[in-house]
């Protein structure tokens, strides 16, 4: 045996800044670096955007026929919504796991900030997204698909995404916190994804479907996601609605991003503070 | 010096009709240096204790000072003093060991330095170096609960909380355990310890309080405990079935008519006050009065007689009626 030298923790009575940001940056990095070794997650992240693409490229791509618009070209955005619509599902996945597992009472029991737990969630699957982003955008190059208006306007429509994520991130850690268990959260804490995906103009012209879904996929938060993106990437977006979004589309997709936080963070935060202290 | 102090700690969940009292006025006092099992079935309070105790859980009554600092009022001062590990191995599956203790380390705000030197310390005193880098998912359950002790003493801590460090390990993994928290108490480290076995608190702690249904019913070291329900006795089980009688004689002669006997397990049972001095003498008795014997022993009241004695009922008996409400405990 060593001689056991411990050294001792300080005290502090509060947590200052510095330290919130020091112990969310430790979560995170735990977060990615045990995320990336389980096999769904680097699926998730590196098989299914890849596929996503081309198979929406190359088998859809055809069979969906949308009239004087290169289907590629009005394609790609909406996968990309999709793809950050559905970056709920590690946040949720996740808190629930480690809700299960005790880790978060372990979490509680040390001298660390309580933000920590979730903030180093958010900002490790932000992280993640942005890297499964950066492999659609590069499989899109790839299909045919590009830009057309200029550098700045295609950070502007990735920022836009990204902001999309981290809304979703919240709704993700609400579901996650709520539902007691990782397998629930991945299967009926997800489900109600697709609807709301597909009932949007990712993939299709709305004015194709029956009245009142239309009126409903106008309204969809993801189709002002992504019809802002196709209007700053410079793609073709289809818009022959009167709805307010349709018409100002990234004026609406921010102020929708900005609604689902300032709804589900604070839920999300508050279900924490409860959850974790049962 | 009391390493924790606790008053009159009540916590309930649920409320109205359904309101299940969990804790219903504990008062613990844990004097530094020593052990203190806390010991009960499924579902008597125990672990509710410790998430009070560990900050994780405000009461609804009471108060408790752990390591100098009042949970409620100063529960990060608290955090930095104890360490805890609990029944569900609340380690990163997968995270290796050493990237387990170095996350805990730099949540204890070590810095990334001294995170990995302590990890390396403490990967060593466990005997995992070995398996130091490989994840948690390829350890069996000794090897998780190993780490997640290890986990819970990267900073010396003040007060160790241990919420059944033993529970669903095998019996030999468990004897490895036992070990490793000798090493901790013959340093001197203030330990509560809860179990819901008897011989665990037996073999591990100083002092040990009987908590069932959210109260203590019986407190004391377990050799006040087993003279609660009196001595040593004398068992013997006597080879052929037709010599109980005359052994039965012989032990009522040496005891003044205090023998019990079982026909049916052929076993013969009487009190001693002399030890194993009393165990010889009814050896050489039986031998002079040839009677041959399959098994003889001097038996001490266990704890689970202390637990029938004070409950009626077997601490085992509750275990699986009350599982389905574990969680909750």
């Amino acid at each position: 045996m060593t001689t056991d030298v411990a050294p001792t923790a300080a005290a502090p009575s509060r947590v200052g800044l510095n330290q919130a940001f020091a112990d969310a940056m430790t979560i995170t990095w735990r977060n990615i670096r045990a995320g990336w070794r389980v096999p769904d997650n680097q699926i998730y992240m590196f098989i299914q955007p890849i596929m996503f693409v081309l198979l929406f490229a190359y088998v859809f791509g055809g069979a969906i026929n949308v009239p004087g618009v290169d289907y590629v070209d009005f394609l790609m955005a909406g996968i990309f919504v999709q793809t950050m619509a559905f970056a709920c599902a590690p946040a949720s996945v996740g808190l629930a796991d480690d809700m299960q597992k005790g880790l978060i009472d372990r979490f509680r029991s040390l001298p660390m900030a309580r933000s920590a737990v979730i903030a180093g969630r958010v900002i490790a699957d932000l992280v993640n997204q942005l890297i499964v982003l950066v492999i659609m955008i590069v499989c899109g190059f790839i299909v045919g698909w590009t830009f057309h208006n200029g550098f700045g306007q295609f950070l502007a429509a990735v920022g836009l995404l990204m902001l999309f994520a981290f809304a979703m991130l919240w709704v993700g850690a609400l579901i996650g916190l709520s539902v007691g268990s990782p397998q629930v959260a991945a299967s009926a804490g997800l489900i109600w994804l697709f609807p709301v995906v597909f009932m949007s103009n990712v993939f299709v012209d709305p004015s194709s479907m029956p009245s009142v879904v239309q009126a409903i996929a106008e309204w969809n938060p993801v189709s002002a996601i992504a019809s802002g993106a196709r209007e700053l990437f410079g793609n073709q977006s289809l818009v022959q609605s009167e709805a307010w979004p349709m018409q100002h589309p990234v004026a609406a997709a921010l102020l929708w991003c900005l609604l689902i936080i300032a709804v589900f963070a604070p839920l999300a935060v508050r279900k924490y503070k409860k959850a974790s202290s049962k | 010096m009391n390493a924790i102090t606790a008053e009159g700690l009540v916590k309930t969940f649920g409320s109205g009709e359904k309101a299940v009292k969990a804790v219903g006025g504990v008062d613990l006092v844990v004097p530094e240096g020593t052990v203190v099992g806390l010991l009960g079935p499924n579902g008597a309070g125990k672990t509710t204790t410790v998430r009070m105790l560990t900050t994780l859980l405000a009461p609804d009554a009471g108060r408790a000072v752990v390591a100098g600092h009042d949970v409620v009022r100063e529960p990060q001062a608290v955090r930095s003093k104890i360490g805890l590990s609990g029944q569900y191995a609340a380690v990163d599956e997968n995270l290796t060991g050493r990237e387990n203790l170095w996350l805990f380390g730099r949540l204890y705000q070590l810095s990334s330095k001294e995170a990995s030197k302590r990890a390396a310390e403490l990967l060593e005193q466990f005997n995992l170096t070995d398996a130091a880098d490989r994840t948690l998912k390829t350890y069996s359950g000794g090897m998780r609960r190993r780490l997640d002790l290890a986990g819970s003493l990267i900073v010396r801590p003040q007060v160790l909380f241990l919420d059944e460090p033993t529970t669903g390990l095998d019996p030999s993994s468990r004897l490895d355990l036992w070990d490793v928290i000798r090493e901790r108490v013959a340093e001197g480290s203030t330990i509560l310890l809860t179990t819901q076995y008897l011989e665990e608190a037996d073999a591990l702690a100083d002092d040990i309080v009987v908590i069932d249904h959210g109260v203590i019913i019986a407190q004391g070291t377990a050799d006040q405990l087993k003279a609660q329900i009196g001595g040593e006795r004398i068992e013997v089980i006597v080879h052929d079935p037709e010599a109980l009688g005359k052994a039965e004689q012989v032990l009522n002669l040496g005891s003044g008519g205090q023998c019990l006997r079982d026909d049916h397990t052929r076993k013969l049972t009487v009190p001693t006050h002399t030890g194993s001095k009393g165990l010889i003498q009814v050896i050489r008795d039986l031998d002079e009065a040839g009677v041959g014997i399959d098994d003889i022993a001097l038996r001490r009241p266990t704890l689970d007689d202390v637990f029938v004695k004070l409950t009626g009922r077997h601490a085992e008996d509750e275990t699986q009626a009350e599982t389905a409400q574990g969680r909750a405990s």
